[in-house]
């Protein structure tokens, strides 16, 4: 492949809209209300829009005539690039929703600089997405605030959930050699720019909502490289049970 | 009010859903009128609801981008048309959390069809083509229901649903197009849900208790069998154009009555399932039940801080 | 005892040029979140392009036991209507 670096750099950005989208979609029926339902489904939905036009674009470069279910359904793990952070479990709602803002503040500050690469197909999925994404981190940050600052069970329960996901905020900023490659040609997003205002815009909102910064130091990566928790075998045998029972068949 | 003065307001209410004019939430009604459309409202909101769940059970395993998102979005939709529901039941004066304590203490009903498990990717086209198919029937009649609110949410609910039974023939139809695994996955979807969606439509005639009164009210346009024979007249051709065989011998059209001849329904299995012991009623129910119970911190939550919003909004304005 | 979210009316314009319509009603624990499930229950398929929240406790509704007074001495005031008035054929644009 003439583009590897291209190829291998759009599909870990589709990864992390694919997982997480997934991680969403077992909640359909199954949140606090009908009204919380709705709007966790629509940030799905999203999610999906925005990974059916890098697996496309992604097939594009490939070039091998694939197509955007090849590469969403029928990779092993370890070729999954996604960040750890969102193949975590939904334990509850607080989960959900740090989960979400943890990412969604990466996500816009992401998507904000991708409006700038060189390759126009990114700056367009971006151009799309920036709308999309300050939705979700509006809602998920909102809810953050809710959960925060309600009772003192809901405060507990949220701190909870960030405590254990902080971990895996760092994974967010690492660099692989596709990263590199992408950020000297100007396609890909130089994430080291904006390291530091993701951590503020994050340490002010907790800090609105009653809760702080877990202390620790150490974090936990893997994804970028492949090598992912526990949790993404599962994942991906839900995924990938109808290709994967099914071979070579059209739905 | 004398009994002789209320026998006077039900004529002129009777008189005028006659004339095809909308009762709205705040106009006297007779109170029968008031509690079969709370029943038959939330009901049809519950069963909205319970519905997210045999379909939600397929979303993480759709098998391609395309149905994973077109099926979120019908499960979205469901979601929303409970809600528009309840919303019409709260004009009369019921919260949404009464009706949900009814559903999960087991007081109020729902559509049987959804205690019956969805095992294969082809249920997500059964249920689309034919449970969707036979909502349909029901549900256009009562956009011109006699009781406002109720109208409005089906004229909402109508429109939004017009993709959803297209997404499940287009579902079967490739299965239909494809290899002899997916033919026999679809088949067999249509021989597990045939059945069910007959049923769907109601008791017969003779068994069905409500009818007479709800005809007048416009809350039923068509009788239970006769929205059952609309529903195979309809579907036969369709299951003919996917090459599908309707699991029913006695199935035959009738030349006379310009209608298809079917066979006895297993009214038995009906009303176990409708007490309570079909395949999947206490899953269906505990999965909600424990939805409900696991959110009640988080709604708890988002009340506590409006209040406390507001309170330090009032401290600041003084 | 917990309290249940409060119900919220909820009125779309569908684009500019026309007035915002009542849509339904949704629950929500305050404002901002009535706003923002208002976005996703009533405009997911591009209904429209500006929200109204208000509270339904804080609508005041006419009693339809008044409507007799408060609707009816209208019904004979046709002079209020164009059509009241005779004017020759030969008038146009009037």
């Amino acid at each position: 492949m003439k583009n590897q670096n291209l190829y291998n750099y759009i599909i870990s950005i589709a990864d992390n809209s694919l997982i997480l989208a997934q991680r969403l979609g077992e909640l359909c029926g199954h949140g606090p209300t009908l009204e919380t339902d709705i709007a966790g489904t629509n940030i799905s939905l999203d999610l999906i829009g925005q990974t059916r036009n890098y697996y496309q674009y992604a097939a594009k470069i490939q070039g091998e005539g694939k197509t955007e279910d090849d590469l969403a359904f029928l990779r092993l793990e370890r070729e999954y690039k996604n960040v750890l952070l969102v193949e975590q479990p939904n334990d509850h709602f607080g989960y959900v929703m740090g989960r979400q803002y943890l990412f969604d503040v990466f996500h816009l500050l992401f998507m904000t600089e991708m409006l700038n690469s060189k390759d126009e197909t990114l700056a367009a999925i971006a151009k799309k997405g920036i709308k999309e994404v300050s939705y979700h981190k509006r809602f998920s940050g909102d809810w953050i605030k809710r959960l925060g600052d309600g009772t003192e069970e809901s405060n507990a329960k949220m701190q909870e959930a960030i405590d254990d996901l902080w971990v895996y905020t760092d994974e967010l900023f690492d660099i692989t050699e596709a990263d590199a490659a992408m950020i000297s040609e100007g396609i890909g997003v130089d994430t080291s720019k904006f390291k530091e205002l993701y951590y503020t815009e994050i340490l002010a909102l907790l800090t609105e909502a009653n809760l702080t910064i877990p202390e620790s130091k150490y974090f936990t990566r893997g994804g970028k490289k492949g090598i992912h928790s526990e949790h993404m075998g599962y994942i991906l045998s839900d995924l990938q049970y109808m290709q994967r029972t099914y071979p070579n068949m059209e739905w | 009010m004398s009994n002789e003065q209320i026998k006077n307001l039900e004529e002129i209410f009777e008189a005028r859903i006659a004339r095809d004019e909308k009762i709205e939430p705040k106009d006297w009604m007779p109170e029968k009128y008031r509690k079969t459309h709370i029943r038959q409202m939330s009901q049809h909101a519950h069963s909205e609801i319970i519905g997210m769940l045999p379909e939600g059970n397929w979303i993480t395993r759709a098998p391609s981008l395309r149905r994973k998102a077109a099926l979120l979005a019908k499960v979205q939709d469901e979601a929303g048309h409970g809600l528009y529901l309840y919303s019409a039941c709260e004009t009369l004066g019921v919260s949404r959390d009464e009706l949900y304590e009814q559903l999960h203490t087991g007081k109020a009903k729902y559509s049987s069809i959804f205690n019956y498990p969805t095992v294969t990717w082809a249920d997500m086209g059964a249920i689309g083509w034919l449970v969707d198919g036979a909502a349909i029937i029901n549900q256009v009649p009562l956009c011109n229901t006699s009781f406002g609110p109720y109208a409005r949410a089906m004229v909402r609910v109508c429109k939004e649903e017009s993709f959803h039974q297209r997404q499940g023939f287009e579902i079967m139809l490739k299965l239909c197009n494809g290899t002899q695994e997916q033919k026999d996955m679809a088949q067999d979807a249509l021989n597990r849900w045939w059945w069910p969606s007959l049923m769907m439509l109601g008791p017969t005639d003779a068994e069905s208790i409500h009818t007479e009164q709800s005809m007048k009210w416009k809350l039923k346009r068509k009788s239970n069998d006769d929205l059952r024979q609309q529903f195979i007249d309809q579907t036969v051709p369709q299951a003919e154009l996917l090459g599908l065989t309707i699991p029913d011998p006695d199935l035959k059209w009738n030349d006379e009555k310009g209608v298809y001849d079917f066979g006895e329904i297993d009214w038995d299995e009906f009303w176990q399932v409708v007490k309570g012991h079909g395949p999947c009623n206490k899953k269906r129910m505990k999965d909600r039940v424990s939805a409900w119970d696991n959110g009640k911190w988080v709604r708890d939550a988002a009340m506590a801080h409006a209040e406390k919003k507001e309170a330090k909004k009032l401290k600041e304005a003084i | 005892m917990s309290k249940n979210w409060p119900l919220w009316e909820i009125f779309v314009r569908s684009k500019n040029g026309l007035e915002h319509r009542h849509f339904g009603s949704l629950h929500a624990s305050d404002a901002e979140m009535a706003l923002e499930n208002a976005r996703d229950v009533y405009t997911r398929r591009s209904e429209g392009v500006s929200i109204w929240v208000v509270e339904s406790s804080n609508i005041t509704a006419s009693n339809p036991e008044n409507n007799g007074e408060l609707f009816e001495p209208a019904q004979d005031k046709v002079y209020r209507h164009p059509t009241f008035y005779d004017l020759p054929d030969e008038v146009k644009h009037m």
